[in-house]
């Protein structure tokens, strides 16, 4: 365990409530770019949010697929082994949820676990960074939890990403949520929400 | 569940270290606050900050079916944990079955201390583990005093 | 079904009080305290470990305190206390012939490596009230004797002449059921099913045993083996990365050795019932085997006849909290069902007397 380990949540049962509430929006509201309202003593090699909902979200039973750049950072490692104790797992499918970098690259969303017709919860949530996130442009969202519709754009995503979400919502009830992160702010886009261009 | 690959530079990994952290917490685990207060007044007592607060929470204990078969979960325990940071950097940990946060706190201090093998570290825990064993000898020794002698009273052959 | 209905705060903070009240009973008498009851009322305490699926024996003292000795109850309240806690993981499995043995017991062998040691046991009193306890005088020194050779597992000594059937093994990261996350699903597996008997009711489980016994699905048992004493617990933290040591714990296992099966195929051989509880508890753990055992029935292709083979009705019964629950709940109010139900029987017994009355009309007709 190494001197440079952080600190986390400051207070780890009011912040992990705190987030928790904010991502349930997040995905009741989808494509709306919220802040995180906690100050989070996160790695550098994870946005402030995406550390954030980590700390929050992820357990000892929740296995973790990490991008390989972030799997080789030894500081990565330790903030989740210590602070969530979330087994990591190479296999996707297997994967409550993804943590992908800003620069790493995005996998495809299928190869991901998918959840199942009788538990449709048993899906991995990938948490992507990106370098820009704004509402009310860009994509057309519409669904559950958005009134009429939503814009939405984020980038840099993979050039076919419409496409997949297109794919990823066509497998309703089953299929993958989708958290982007951007510094401390973060919007999601749930498999419920049929994306368009 | 699948576990990652055996995670490369791991700061703490060295064998010898490990075990002796083991040894410590094996004994820290199964003392009292006051005992491993005193343990550390003897060691000396360094300063630390805690890097996450004493937590109470379970683990899931399990048995094996038949007692040596496949893993079955049996019930939970209470467990407690703490994590502390010494002024010089080492951080340590401790788990203990229980819901003592003062005490699994002072274990965490001297699992830092463990990793710096401080001095005099065995000597101060040495009271506990001599109770410990000293506790276990007479349970096993009363226990003995009933193991049944048999002895034949009639053999029947007709 | 129940319906909400509002009312009676009053009546209910009152009648709180009056439990409280009740709860410390005559004020001239001191009043017990938890530690008390872990010290001196244990096997009490290691039901409500047992039941309550938690090892801690204080909150397992202070939940018989506050149920003011109601063992389910206390039993409701330690589970409910546990769902007030994160879980950090599981542990190593327990290595129970490492056990530290307090007692150890075969009804298979006489003579056996370790010996017969009775331990701390009910099992050669005279059941004859013992007037001196009321007085409180301090008990005699137990004796000590040096302490004898290692106990190794009885059936061990089987399975080295292959006399009995292996125990099942599991790849190392196979997944474990647990019905405290997943619901429980028919059929169950061997996993599953020593977890809800390990947390069911000491009385259910023992009937169902006792049942076997009497006829109702035999499995012809022997006790290879009971032993109670103190293992330690082993985790795997991941902040970590290795194993540690958390402490002890006291359990009682029992194997029985059960009904031989063999086969074309397979030799004849002994089968196994197992039993795994917390804290000292030889009752429980005998019943559990005996019912581990009969709820193998399926599996050695035998029919499914006896109450206690049939899983779907032991698993789905044998938890008490839930038991009580669905139980107690006939005291909440049913106004609204019994009064639908008060209607129709009134309904009927007028549309009864009018069928009399005709009847009378016709008897008297006919009679003139």
């Amino acid at each position: 365990m190494s001197a440079a380990l952080k600190i986390g949540f400051e207070n780890p049962v009011a912040q992990s409530q705190a987030v928790f509430r904010a991502v349930m929006m997040a995905l009741a509201r989808p494509g709306t770019v919220r802040r995180l309202d906690v100050p989070v003593d996160a790695v550098p090699a994870l946005d402030p949010a995406a550390a954030a909902v980590a700390l929050a979200l992820c357990d000892y039973e929740t296995p973790v697929w990490l991008d390989p750049a972030l799997a080789a950072d030894l500081q990565v490692q330790e903030f989740l082994r210590f602070h969530t104790g979330a087994p990591v797992t190479e296999a996707r499918a297997l994967a409550s949820f993804a943590f992908v970098p800003l620069g790493g690259e995005v996998p495809a969303l299928d190869d991901f676990a998918q959840g199942s017709l009788d538990y449709p919860d048993r899906s991995t949530t990938l948490v992507v960074a990106v370098e820009a996130l704004a509402e009310g442009e860009g994509w057309r969202l519409t669904g559950p939890g958005v009134a009429g519709e939503g814009r939405f754009i984020a980038r840099p995503l993979p050039a076919d990403m419409l496409d997949r979400l297109q794919r990823n919502h066509a497998l309703f009830p089953r299929g993958v949520d989708l958290v982007l992160t951007c510094g401390d702010r973060f919007a999601a886009i749930p498999r419920s929400t049929q994306v368009d261009a | 569940m699948t576990h990652a690959s055996p995670s490369p530079g791991r700061a703490d990994a060295e064998p010898v270290v490990v075990a002796r952290r083991r040894a410590v917490m094996a004994l820290t685990s199964r003392a009292t606050e006051a005992e491993l207060a005193a343990a550390l007044d003897r060691v000396g007592r360094p300063a630390f900050d805690d890097i996450r607060a004493p937590q109470t929470g379970l683990v899931m204990l399990r048995g094996r079916t038949g007692g040596d078969g496949a893993p079955f979960n049996l019930g939970e325990a209470t467990v407690t944990r703490s994590a502390v940071r010494l002024a010089s950097g080492e951080v340590g940990i401790a788990y203990a079955l229980g819901r003592d946060a003062a005490k699994v706190r002072l274990a965490a201090v001297l699992d830092a201390l463990a990793q710096q093998d401080a001095p005099g570290l065995d000597e101060a825990l040495a009271p506990v583990a001599t109770r410990l064993a000293g506790q276990q000898d007479l349970a096993e020794a009363r226990s003995a005093a009933t193991r049944v002698d048999f002895f034949t009273l009639v053999r029947g052959e007709d | 079904m129940y319906v909400a209905v509002k009312g009676g705060e009053a009546a209910i903070d009152n009648a709180h009080a009056l439990l409280a009240h009740e709860r410390r009973g005559d004020p001239s008498i001191p009043e017990i305290t938890p530690d008390q009851i872990r010290e001196q009322l244990a096997l009490a305490v290691d039901r409500v470990m047992a039941e309550g699926s938690l090892h801690d024996r204080d909150i397992a003292a202070l939940a018989i305190k506050q149920a003011r000795g109601d063992l389910i109850e206390a039993i409701f309240l330690v589970r409910a206390f546990r769902t007030t806690l994160p879980r950090f993981g599981a542990s190593e499995p327990l290595d129970t012939s490492a056990m530290s043995v307090r007692r150890r017991i075969s009804a298979t062998y006489k003579d056996l490596p370790g010996g017969q040691v009775l331990g701390p046991t009910f099992d050669y009193t005279h059941r004859l009230i013992d007037f001196t306890l009321a007085g409180g005088a301090a008990p005699p020194a137990p004796a000590t004797a040096t302490q004898g050779e290692a106990a190794p597992h009885v059936t061990t000594l089987l399975d080295d002449e292959g006399l009995i059937e292996r125990n099942p093994s599991a790849a190392p990261d196979a997944p474990v059921g647990d019905l405290t996350r997943e619901p429980l699903a028919f059929p169950a597996s061997r996993d599953l099913r020593l977890q809800n008997l390990a947390r069911g009711d000491e009385g259910f489980l023992l009937a169902l045993g006792y049942s076997t016994q009497r006829g109702y699905g035999r499995t012809h048992p022997f006790v290879g083996e009971i032993r109670f004493g103190t293992v330690q617990v082993g985790f795997h933290a991941e902040d970590l990365g290795f194993c540690v040591d958390l402490g002890t714990i006291s359990v009682t296992e029992c194997e029985m050795v059960t009904q031989f099966k063999g086969s074309a195929e397979a030799a004849p051989h002994f089968t196994r019932g197992y039993g795994l509880v917390f804290g000292q508890s030889e009752r429980k753990a005998m019943s559990m085997a005996l019912i581990d055992r009969a709820l193998r029935t399926a599996e050695f292709g035998e029919d499914v006849v006896a109450p206690a083979q049939d899983e779907e009705f032991v698993l789905s019964h044998s938890d008490n909290v839930q038991a009580t629950g669905f139980v107690e709940h006939l005291k909440l109010p049913h106004y609204v069902d019994f009064q639908a139900e008060l209607g129709l029987v009134r309904q009927l017994r007028s549309e009864f007397a009018a069928r009399q009355a005709d009847l009378d009309a016709m008897r008297k007709e006919a009679a003139e």
